[in-house]
């Protein structure tokens, strides 16, 4: 009886864990176009970081061709200020980032630009949002703002559940 | 057994039975059960068809027929069908419905006698699921073309429909379905985790009853297609749930149950052994997740050009290491740790085959899991084409019901990795839960079951942080 409840309450736990886990802080609740800074020099307005470094301003040059995005994972800090400029190198391309929820286009010759705060902390990947051709729903990249403390709780989590599981098979005794 | 409960929770003999309402019985035993569905899917399926034939619009998102089959189809039967019921797709498959009409005759009476055809027996050798797994291996080759490429897809579905009929006319019943399809495997490989069971109530009045007509058939209904014996059968992984046995029954003494997920990974009888086959079937699985996930949900665009063969010499690298990766290297690494398992537990009497293929079926929880995973990854960003290609099917401009102009639209992709991730530790602590009752069942006594436990659990822990850091890392 008393390892059921064990158990029920763990796994419950668990559950909401994981789930509080995946809600966005309050802090970074979804904003869209308003968390489109335009004019970045202007407002330099930056939230307090939570990570040891202090705010940046990164800039990042990102070329989109045959259903690839160059650099394809590009890294911040929580609470850079990230300006990207999307380049196309052959046709429409679009980028749109998840979790931020903002996205932009670029033709050749005409480049697209993205601004933003790195507010929440994870892996979000863009995607191509111009059907550009048969790969285009694989046209994928990787922002990780760090640090990507959902990954490592989730890791954690993993194992401490391993060793949980451990620790029951030795200590069982039937 | 004494009562052995999943988590300390579920009584792993708990069953809810489903046939105990009279409309669903009645449902079950009414031959116009599977067959509307299948018509209403052959219709769904002819239009898909038709889709990949002349829809030719070169972008595969814009496509009914990719869409319908890669988003639609393969996405419910991974994320509900296989998991919730087993092998309800093949229940309402429409592939095999000219091979059995051929053979039957008919389409809803019941062809009394010899069925037509050769009827021929499948070779004894073959009757395993090696062919399904090399068939699906190879089908895979060519999913950067698949995926994207309307008329790839209307080929792949006619092959399986040619080879069905053809089948059908030279083995018997569902041959096809039990030796070839390239669908089939994974379905019945992670079917036995499913949610719910067809299997017989009473063994005592199954025992009793001769001739057995579940097996022979009779005026309600065929003997089972897939060459089940329902009367005793134990496992989900071959029962195509064509519900034929209850119609055959005429003792009511069949039942659609609901049961714990994962019981069937503990069986292991001299009729249903496990198999390096299905041990195999469970690796390729994996492999083809990693794969895949790199190819169509990574930003490496080395891959992505290997996949879709933009030179010979990528596409042939490709093919390779798919490959090895799959029957050499995944085997491999399980062969280590199913012989350190073996070192663990200090056990020399126990071969180490019936350890390496015991413990791979702790991998049909967490392979699951990761497909599930790997399936929110499609839906979640590109559901919304549906919309479109709902609207206008062959890409003629229609818009049958308004939505053909939706924009693309990504949900909750702001989620997607946090579902991912909670997705693949739930169901790896289904594998570690049923992984110690394996090795109880492998080892003797409980110190060497549970020394024995210790690598493996080690290597699902491993495969499990392996996959986090692909979808969130
Ligand atoms: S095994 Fe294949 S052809 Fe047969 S019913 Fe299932 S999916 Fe259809
Ligand atoms: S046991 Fe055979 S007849 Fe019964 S549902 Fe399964 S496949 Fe059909
Ligand atoms: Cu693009």
């Amino acid at each position: 009886m008393k390892n059921k409840i064990i158990v029920m309450l763990s796994l419950g736990g668990l559950f909401i864990l994981l789930i509080l886990a995946g809600l966005p802080s309050p802090a970074s609740a979804h904003h869209s176009p308003a968390c489109l800074i335009t004019r970045a020099k202007d407002s330099p307005k930056l939230p307090s970081p939570t990570s040891a470094q202090a705010p940046e301003e990164k800039l990042f040059e990102i070329k989109a061709r045959n259903f690839v995005f160059t650099p394809n994972v590009i890294q911040v800090n929580q609470g850079d200020l990230v300006r990207i400029r999307l380049i196309s190198e052959d046709v429409h391309h679009g980028l749109y980032l998840d979790g931020y929820e903002i996205q932009t286009s670029a033709l050749p010759g005409q480049e697209g630009t993205l601004t933003f705060v790195a507010n929440k902390t994870g892996r979000f990947t863009f995607r191509c949002s111009v059907t550009c051709g048969e790969f285009h729903p694989y046209m994928v990249g990787y922002l990780v703002v760090e640090p990507n403390s959902p990954f490592f709780i989730y890791v954690f989590l993993t194992i401490a559940l391993a060793l949980a599981n451990l620790a029951f098979v030795v200590l069982r005794r039937s | 057994m004494s009562e052995d409960k999943l988590f300390g929770l579920i009584d792993l003999n708990f069953r809810f039975e489903l046939t105990k309402f009279k409309l669903v019985r009645a449902l079950c035993k009414s031959r116009w059960l599977p067959l509307l569905l299948i018509l209403f899917n052959l219709f769904i399926f002819v239009i898909i068809l038709l889709a990949g034939l002349f829809g030719g619009y070169s972008a595969g998102n814009y496509n009914f027929g990719i869409m319908m089959v890669w988003i639609l189809w393969w996405v419910l039967l991974i994320l509900m069908l296989v998991p919730g019921f087993a092998r309800m797709w093949c229940l309402m498959c429409p592939f095999p419905i000219f091979s059995d009409w051929a053979q039957r005759g008919k389409l809803f009476e019941v062809r009394q006698g010899k069925l037509g055809g050769l009827n021929l027996k499948w070779p004894k050798r073959l009757s395993s699921m090696w062919v399904l797994n090399l068939a699906f291996l190879a089908t895979t080759f060519f999913s950067g073309f698949f995926t994207v490429r309307p008329f790839a897809t209307f080929i792949l579905l006619g092959i399986i429909i040619l080879v069905a009929f053809l089948t059908g006319l030279v083995f018997q019943k569902r041959t096809f379905c039990l030796y070839l399809c390239p669908v089939s495997g994974f379905q019945g490989l992670y079917s036995q985790f499913a949610t719910a069971e067809v299997r017989r109530k009473d063994p005592e009045i199954c025992k009793k009853h001769t001739p057995k007509t579940c097996f022979v058939g009779n005026e309600k209904g065929y003997g089972c297609p897939w060459l089940r014996t329902p009367f005793d059968f134990a496992k989900n992984t071959y029962c195509g749930l064509c519900l034929e046995c209850f119609k055959t029954c005429p003792h009511d003494n069949m039942a659609l149950n609901l049961r714990p997920p994962g019981v069937d990974l503990l069986v292991d009888t001299k009729r249903e052994p496990r198999g390096l086959d299905e041990a195999y079937k469970a690796f390729i699985m994996l492999g083809i997740a990693i794969v895949f996930y790199l190819a169509f949900q990574g930003p490496w665009g080395v891959i992505k050009d290997m996949v879709r063969a933009t030179t010979l010499e990528g596409y042939l690298g490709y093919i390779t290491f798919h490959t090895v990766f799959n029957l050499l290297i995944i085997p491999g690494i399980f062969f280590l740790f199913a012989y350190l398992s073996k070192l663990f537990s200090g056990n020399k009497e126990v071969p180490l085959k019936k350890i390496f293929t015991n413990f791979s079926y702790t991998l049909v929880p967490l392979g699951l899991g990761v497909w599930i995973g790997f399936s929110l990854g499609i839906i979640l960003p590109n559901g919304s084409y549906l919309l479109h290609i709902l609207s206008d099917p062959f890409a003629w401009g229609w818009n049958l019901f308004g939505t053909a102009h939706f924009p693309w639209t990504p949900v909750l992709t702001h989620l997607l990795g946090y579902l991912q991730g909670a997705t693949l530790i739930v169901f790896y602590l289904f594998s570690i839960a049923y992984g110690f009752r394996s090795s109880r069942q492998t080892y003797p006594d409980l110190p060497q079951a549970r020394r024995g436990w210790i690598p493996m659990l080690g290597l699902l822990t491993l495969i499990t942080t392996a996959f986090l850091w692909l979808f969130m890392g």
